[in-house]
Formats: structure tokens, sequence, C-alpha cells
């Protein structure tokens, strides 16, 4: 099981990187995505993996009994989770709005601003 | 006598409120301050003389063995007199000279923190604690040549100077650090009495190289004088206490304070010695063609900081006897005449000796005061500057080693002093001329001309009576600086000697100089191409290159580019990664056998989560339609939240599924109107690309792998697991920690939440008007 986790996350990371390398604003943020789900699946897997049994405690006893599932990884994945999404979502409405106003979604040609504000002035 | 620097520090800094408060009363506050200080110190004298140490010490960082410790020795005193009595008579001066300018509280302030910094100089003996008195006397002096900021040339020379003399300061930084190392000790006391050990230490060359370049920088030596006459954009009273009588000179202090513990070897003796000579012939000889008084007097200056730093090379302890009378002589009549060449300034609105005339009359007061310095630097009988010129003749004659050229260029540096001092006492204020007498505008008031006057008068007291004025004091700062006791004996006359055949020679070649002058002032445009390989030009250059390269560098590293700062990133990160395991042998953690008996361990569900996986990961990268490439992106969402499941994270799951469909339909929702991918990097370019990410990810499934072969640790699983029921009340452990254990972590992500919220509805529903920037 822990090879399948190698490969995921060696796939991931060069996929994501090779997507933000690229020019299109979009490639950029699925690749920031892809870059997300990449780390925390390699938090998952540094913090050791079980099958099935997961962190909650039966109802007949009072503490976990082991083996069962690190619940640390788990709820810091979670936060991450979440707080990914808040991320994509404002980049994807950001990137529309930018190429709303800037009419291309070609990341070249965003990174000059001196040379608008000499054309303009 | 951290209670004189604090008081120093205090006043310096409440001078722009006095100036407020008081008005032009403002000098009397700041003359009292140095005044208090001579006296304070004029108390040591005879302790000292008695040849006792005064020693203070106060902790300020002891476990950097930096502390504030001063010493109070022959050297030290008798430049903190200098520095203290100097500090009254400028101060006073400047109060007339600069008066109703604005600014006043400003200079005060400027000058004050000057003397409190130089005073930190000669008294401290933590050579740490010098180098920050050393560095602020450096900064002050930056501050006060730039005082008339308005001006593109003051801040020029200002930049100019405290690059040189900073730049210097830095290797004298090195050089004193090095030399802690060797010493084992910042004290200097403690470091005098390792000298055996020090001259043998491998470091001892780079130590006294750094050093000595931090001293000539300052005490402005060949090739480093360009910023002295540059310099003399800061106001006259700045030009006649930092830039003749007492900044300057604390190089020449650090080379006298060095020698008993660094000095006597060929390295010491010769460099200092070729640097002071050269310099003492290059200062006089571009003295003698310049037309400004105060470029004059800086150009003689720089000759006579030379011949000291000669002295100093010579080594001998009549040398440096020679160099202490010397060195009270040259301040007396220097400082003296910058005061007087202010003055001129101040009463007639120039400084160009060519259009100064026959100002004797109309200024009785100050052409005495003129005239007694000006017989002073010439070396006349019965002047201190003639003791002062005797004794360093006789030095350089009496040099164990080349005395002839040491002697001739200490002469031509006497004969220019001649036909300066000439000019300066005579020729503007006496000589017939067939033009008008310069107009005066105002005539100067009392404290524009006592200053130098009083000078003046020092300097003819000193040379009739030198055995009950100074002679006590110099004779116990030669001893500090010879290491040995020393009694100074001065007398003007020594009989019929070679000594005194010099300077018949020297007063005769010099009259002729003047006589002359037409010629060394209209002469050097011969020597133009020569000046453009000087060090003068040489400064624009390299600062000019400095700049331009900077540029370039600038701009090829920061390129602008979001993906060439990312590969950047990437590239150093991997670098770090592989060298660390290399270093570390980690990869012999990692055997063939690992991956063999992990492959053994797939069970058959988990295949479908890689069958998933990576042909939806290479669709992703590889699809030129957008609406593919969201789908794709989903099912990898998707299998990972699938091996959530496998692997005991119902929760991630569930959330990675809602997060994944959210994405989606966001996607298609906002961005099906962008336009079609078109293929915008090239061939070589994607392949760098391309290799660079595999590498990227290679390198971190190894990490993964590599990691995981050690054991993990976990006190908060065990921890969690026992208290989430009992304590927190909640079976499931994960949601717990989120709601209980981090509930207030959960709230910041809430609110994150919430602001992203916030921003997606302004970029969606908000538009500008028509017109506005963007």
């Amino acid at each position: 099981m822990d090879l399948i986790f190698t490969v995921a996350v060696g796939l991931l990371f060069a996929a994501s990187l090779y997507l933000i390398l690229h020019r299109h604003l979009f490639k950029l943020i699925v690749g920031l995505m892809i870059f997300g789900l990449a780390s925390n699946l390699y938090v998952f897997a540094i913090g050791r993996l079980t099958r099935e049994k997961s962190a909650i405690i039966p109802s007949d006893a009072e503490i976990a009994l082991e083996p069962f599932a690190d619940p640390v990884p788990q709820a810091l994945i979670l936060t991450a989770i979440v707080i990914g999404f808040g991320l994509q979502a404002f980049a994807i409405v950001l990137v529309k709005r930018l190429y709303q106003v800037a009419g291309t979604d070609d990341i070249d040609e965003l990174n000059n601003t001196d040379k608008i504000d000499s054309t303009e002035k | 006598m951290l209670y004189t620097i604090l008081a120093g520090l205090i006043l310096a800094f409440a001078a722009p409120l006095l100036y407020r408060l008081l008005g032009r009363f403002i000098s009397v506050p700041m003359v009292v301050l140095p005044a208090v200080l001579f006296a304070y110190f004029c108390t040591f004298i005879s302790p000292v003389v008695a040849g006792q140490l005064v020693m203070q010490e106060y902790s300020w960082i002891p476990s950097l063995g930096i502390n504030l410790q001063f010493m109070l020795d022959g050297l030290g005193l008798f430049f903190a007199l200098l520095i203290t009595s100097f500090g009254v008579l400028v101060m006073a001066y400047a109060g007339a000279y600069l008066k109703g300018d604005s600014h006043l509280g400003r200079f005060y302030l400027y000058l004050t923190l000057f003397m409190t910094a130089m005073l930190g100089v000669v008294l401290s003996s933590n050579i740490l604690c010098l180098l920050v008195f050393w560095e602020l006397t450096s900064i002050s002096s930056y501050l006060l040549i730039s005082y008339k900021h308005k001006y593109e040339v003051s801040r020029a020379s200002a930049l100019q100077a405290l690059l040189i003399t900073n730049g210097g300061g830095l290797c004298l930084m090195a050089g004193l650090i090095l030399l802690g190392i060797a010493g084992d000790s910042f004290s200097f006391i403690e470091l005098l009495q390792q000298r055996p050990d020090l001259l043998n230490h491998s470091f001892y060359l780079p130590i006294v190289l750094l050093i000595m370049l931090g001293a000539f920088t300052k005490s402005a030596q060949f090739p480093f004088h360009v910023w002295l006459p540059n310099a003399m954009a800061a106001p006259t009273p700045v030009s006649a206490y930092l830039h003749s009588a007492t900044m300057v000179k604390a190089g020449v202090y650090l080379l006298a304070r060095f020698s008993p513990m660094l000095g006597g070897t060929e390295v010491w003796n010769y460099t200092i010695m070729a640097v002071g000579a050269t310099t003492a012939v290059v200062g006089a000889f571009l003295a003698l063609q310049q037309l400004d008084l105060k470029a004059i007097l800086a150009y003689t200056t720089i000759s006579a900081l030379g011949s000291l730093v000669t002295l100093i090379g010579i080594g001998s302890t009549f040398a440096l006897e020679a160099m202490l009378v010397f060195l009270l002589a040259h301040a007396l009549y220097k400082g003296a005449l910058f005061m007087i060449a202010g003055t001129v300034d101040h009463a007639t609105g120039t400084r160009d000796t060519t259009k100064l005339h026959l100002l004797g009359k109309r200024m009785p007061l100050l052409s005495a005061a003129a005239v007694l310095s000006a017989l002073s630097m010439a070396g006349m009988i019965p002047f201190f500057g003639f003791l002062g010129k005797e004794l360093l003749y006789e030095g350089a004659f009496e040099a164990p080693r080349f005395a002839v050229p040491l002697t001739a260029a200490i002469v031509f540096s006497g004969i220019a002093f001649v036909a300066v001092a000439v000019r300066l006492g005579y020729g503007i204020f006496f000589r017939k001329s067939a033009n008008e007498a310069t107009h005066i505008a105002h005539k100067p008031e009392t404290f524009l001309w006592l200053p130098p006057l009083l000078l003046g008068i020092a300097g003819l007291v000193f040379g009739i009576l030198p055995n009950i004025t100074v002679a006590p004091i110099l004779s116990a700062a030669a001893g500090a600086v010879a290491g040995s006791e020393v009694h100074l004996h001065l007398a003007l006359w020594h009989g019929f000697n070679p000594i005194l055949m010099l300077t018949i020679l020297t007063i005769i070649l010099g009259i002729v100089f003047y006589a002359f002058t037409n010629i060394f002032t209209t002469w050097p445009v011969h020597l133009e191409r020569l000046y453009k390989i000087g060090p003068g030009e040489l400064y624009y250059t390299l600062k000019n290159s400095l700049s331009i390269g900077s540029k370039g560098f600038i701009e090829s590293v920061q390129s602008g580019s979001l993906r060439y700062y990312v590969a950047v990133i990437i590239m150093t990160f991997i670098v770090l990664v592989v060298g660390a395991i290399w270093q570390e042998e980690l990869y012999r953690v990692v055997t063939p056998d690992t991956f063999i008996a992990a492959l053994s361990d797939i069970e058959l569900n988990e295949y479908i989560l890689i069958l998933l996986m990576v042909p939806a990961t290479i669709f992703v990268c590889l699809t030129n339609s957008r609406l593919i490439a969201i789908t794709t992106m989903s099912l990898v969402g998707y299998a990972i939240a699938l091996s959530y499941i496998f692997f005991g994270a119902p929760d991630l799951a569930a959330t990675q599924f809602l997060v994944e469909t959210l994405t989606a339909v966001l996607f298609v929702l906002v961005l099906h109107k962008l336009p079609p991918f078109v293929p915008l990097v090239k061939y070589k370019t994607n392949a760098f690309y391309l290799s660079l990410s595999v590498l990227f990810g290679a390198t971190m499934a190894y990490v993964l792998v590599m990691v995981r072969q050690f054991p993990l640790d976990s006190e908060l699983k065990a921890y969690f697991g026992a208290t989430s029921w009992l304590e927190a009340k909640g079976r499931n452990i994960v949601n717990v920690i989120l709601v209980d254990y981090r509930a207030f972590d959960t709230m910041g992500e809430i609110t994150v939440l919430a602001i992203a919220v916030i921003g997606i509805f302004s970029l969606l529903k908000l538009y500008p008007e028509k017109g506005d920037q963007l």
C-alpha cells in the first residue's frame, strides 16, 4: 500500500509543477490545485497508513484501541482541504476577472506593470 | 568616563530643542560642555603624567566580550584634551559662522555627536567598542559634510567620504575581529601583553593590513586621500575641527595605538613609511597648485598627515616623540588657518586667492591671527611649529633605514608648507598689488577672529615655553606609543646642525616657490592626462561601474517571469534535498527490497486508485480542452478521496468529494468563456520543464519512501485516542480535534473562508465604471 502512495505523490507533484510552469493562467490554477492534493496525500502517507480502522472510538469503548488511524494528520489535512477550496474559488474568479480586464490569460504578458505605466503616461 | 560620553550624547540630541528654546544663545551650552570636559580631563593630567593608567569598565554585552572599557593613558589623554579644547573653540566659532542659520540646532547635534564619538575612539580600550565609536565619527562626518544638502556637490562629497572611510571601517572591523580571535580577547590591555604570540600568529599579516587600510582611509593617505579635499564642501567649522585637527588624525591615533602591539615588524614599518612619504609628497605637490583657500589647506593637511604616518612608520622612540609634537603643532596652526579661511570667506564672499587682496588693514585682529599661524606653519623660531618641524626633520633624518628618501619627501613637504604659509599669512593680507583691496561685506564679529587668534597665541606660547606647558603630556603620550618611559625635552635652539641647515634651506626654497606661485597654479593643465587615471577618477569609475554592474545583475536575476522564479526555487530545493541525502548517506536506508516488499503488499481494490489516477493526471497535463482538464482533475480528486476511504479517513473523503464537486461546478460556470489553449511554450523549453517536473516528483517520492523507513513516534496519537471520549465527549477523534482541541484554529479557518467569499463576491459583482483606472 505504501508503494501506491509513493507513485501517486510523485506523479501528482510532477504533474502539478509541469502545469505551473506553463504560461496559461488556467493551467497555473489547475497546477496549484494538484499541488495541494499532492501535499495532502504526502502528509497523509507520512503519518502512516492503516487499512480500514478509522480514528473513531467504538460505542462500547472509552478509549481508542490500536490499531487505529492517526487523527493528527487527518485533522491537518481537513483544514488544508477547506482552506484550499477557499483559495481555489477565489483564484478561479480572479482569473475570470483578470481575463475580462486584461484580455489575455498568458502570464508572460502580465508580468510587466512598468510597461503599462509608461505607455499610458 | 562613561559619563563624559553620555553627557555628549544627551546634549547632542537635545541641541535642536535647545535651539528652539534659546535661539542664538544655543552656543552657550554647546561651548560649556567641551569646556567642562576639558577641565575634567585636565584633572587627570598629573596622575597620567606620573605614569598612572586610569581604567573604567562597564558591562555592555559581556557574552560577546564587548564591554565599555575605558582607558586613559598619555596618548588617550593627549587626544582627549586636543578634542575638547578644539571643541570649545570650534563650537564658539560655529555659532558666529552659522549665525541665523535655521538648522543651527541640527548642526550642533552633528558636531557634538562627532566630538563625543571621537572622545569614545581615544578613550576606548575595548577594540570593538573603539570600532563602534570609529564608525560613529564617519557617520557624523558624513552628516556634517552634507550639511548644505541642497547642493549636489555636498551630497556627492559626503557620499564619497562615507564610502571611502566606511569601506576602511569595514576592513578595520575585519582586522579587529581577527585580532580578537588571534589574541582571544577584545581588551586592548590584554592584547598588548600577547604581543609575541600575535607577531607569530598566522593571522598577523591580514590583521596588520586590514587595520592599516582602516587607518589610511580615515587619515586620507594616498591613494585614499581624494575624499578629504572634497569634504571641504562642509561648513568651515567642520573642516577646521574634523578635517584638520581631530577626525583625520584618528587614523594616526589608531596606528600609534597599535604600534606597541603590532608594530616593529618589517611589513608594518615599511608599508606605513612608504604610504606616509608618498602622501606627504603628493599632498604638498597638489597643495601648491590650488587657488581655493580651503583646498590649499586640505592638501597641506593631507601632506601633514603623510608626514605623521611616515614618523609612525619609522617607529623609533624619537620619531614617535616627533610625531606627537608635530601633530600638536599642526593642529594648532591648521585649525586656526581653517577658521581664518572661513572668516575671510564669510567677510568677502570668496575663497579664491587670486581675488583676495590687502585684507590686513581692515581686519587687523584676523590678520594678526593669520600671521601667527602662518609663521608657525612655516616653522619659524620661536613658534611651536618650528619645534614640530625640527623634530619632524630630525626624525626622518635619523631614520634607521631609507633616511635619504624620507628626508627628501619631508623636506619637500616642508617647502610647500612655507610657500603656502606665505601665501596665506602675507599674500592675501598684506601683499601690495595692482588690484584694489577686496571689498569686505561685513566685518567679522568677535567669535570669528578670537578662536584662531587664541590658537595662534597658543602656538607662540607653546613654542617659547614648551617645557612648562605641553612637554609633560606629550612625554606621557609618547611613552604610551613607544611602550617605554619617555622624557621629552624641547628646546628651540639645538646649535648649528644639519637639521638647522635643512630648515633654512626649506624657508629659502619656500619663499622661492611662493614667488613662482603663478607657475604652480597654471602649469598643472599639462597634468590633466595624469589626473584622469588618478584615484579621484578611479573612485568615480568604480562607483559607476558598481551601479551599472548591480543593475545588470538585478536585471538578469530578477527577470519578472513567474515561471523562471518557480523553476529556480524548485531547482534549489532539489539540489538541497539531494545534497542532504548524499551527505547524511540516507540513501542507504532505501534498498530494492523495500520496493519488492511494498509491491506484494498491495490489495486488489488499491490497484483501482492507480488505474484511475495515472491516466487522469496525464490527461490533465496533455489536454487542450478546458472542460476535459476540469473533468480529469476532478477524477484525480475523487481517486484521492477514495484512497482516504481505503485508509481510514472517512471525514477527509467526505470533504474531498464535496470540494471536488464544488470546484468543478465553479470552474465550469465561471471559466467557460476563456479562449482555448494554444501551445505557448517552445518544444525545447517544454522538454526542460518536463524533465524538471519529473525530477521534482521523483525527489518527493523518494523522500516519502525514505522517511517511512524511520519509526514514527507520535505521542499525540495516543493522547487524542485516550482523551477524546473521556474529556471532550466525542467519538470521532478527527472532529473532536477540529472543534475542540483546535477550536480557535477552526474559527480562523472559517474567517478565511468568509474573507474569500467577500472577495469572490466583489470580484463578480463590482465592475469599474468606464474610464476608471485599474
